[in-house]
């Protein structure tokens, strides 16, 4: 029903589609924490969190390889939430996915200005 | 990079039936990115850990798979139902095939 409301890059719609089977892709339903500024864009702490998802992409618009992580929860999954930390080449979009247990799929996408880029060089 | 990972991992000791609880895992590994040029330009070849387990007795609760964007030296916090005594069994795997482990005993 709704798009994606932001500007995915070919390489971030490509492992959308990947992660989704093309299936339409709703806003809320999960929650995506990640700082509002990074000073250093070589590891910043990102959490996801979303109730009854089987599944969790997690993807760095901005970056020259979009993939991040996908998180796949199992039986013995105390909640569907995790925590890392993630390199981010610059200030860009962050966006978290949600493949529901019932099929449906749920976004979250979080702006995050960095600093000092996270890809070396 | 099979020299120098070391898995650091911190949970509970002892926990009620049903509990959850939340595990926070480090592991040593630089996760060269595949981005990285050396100072003659030339692309620095990837090699990161690209897949992290964890299971309780056999019965998985979070796989996560990984790229090049995670940090150096991945660090991972999540939660595990605790239903009986066992052994939590945390699994790296790295690109070069190299698998590391570590395992916590929780009583209940």
């Amino acid at each position: 029903l709704t798009a994606l409301p932001l500007r995915v890059g070919a390489a971030g719609e490509d492992a959308i589609a990947a992660f989704t089977g093309g299936a339409d892709v709703s806003e809320g339903g999960i929650t995506l924490d990640a700082p509002e500024i990074a000073e250093n864009g070589n590891t910043v702490p990102v959490g996801v969190s979303a109730d009854g998802a089987s599944a969790v992409m997690l993807l760095a618009l901005g970056n020259p390889n979009p993939d991040v992580a996908v998180f796949n929860f199992g039986e013995l999954a105390g909640s569907q939430t995790a925590s890392t930390r993630i390199r981010l080449a610059g200030t860009q979009d962050v966006v978290a996915i949600a493949k529901m247990a019932d099929g449906s799929f749920a976004s979250a996408t979080k702006n995050v200005k960095v600093t000092i880029g996270g890809c070396g060089g | 990079m099979a020299s120098g990972v070391k898995p650091r991992v911190k949970a509970p000791k002892t926990a009620s039936a049903g509990e959850v609880v939340t595990i926070k895992t480090l592991i040593s590994h630089k996760m060269e990115s595949g981005q990285r040029r050396d100072s003659d330009g030339n692309l620095i070849p990837r090699s990161i850990i690209n897949r992290f387990t964890c299971d309780f007795n056999g019965t998985n609760a979070l796989d996560v798979e990984m790229h090049g964007a995670i940090s150096t030296n991945p660090y991972f916090e999540f939660d595990v139902t605790i239903p009986e005594s066992g052994d939590l069994q945390f699994t790296w795997y790295d690109d070069d095939g190299s698998v590391y482990e570590d395992v916590k005993s929780v009583k209940v």
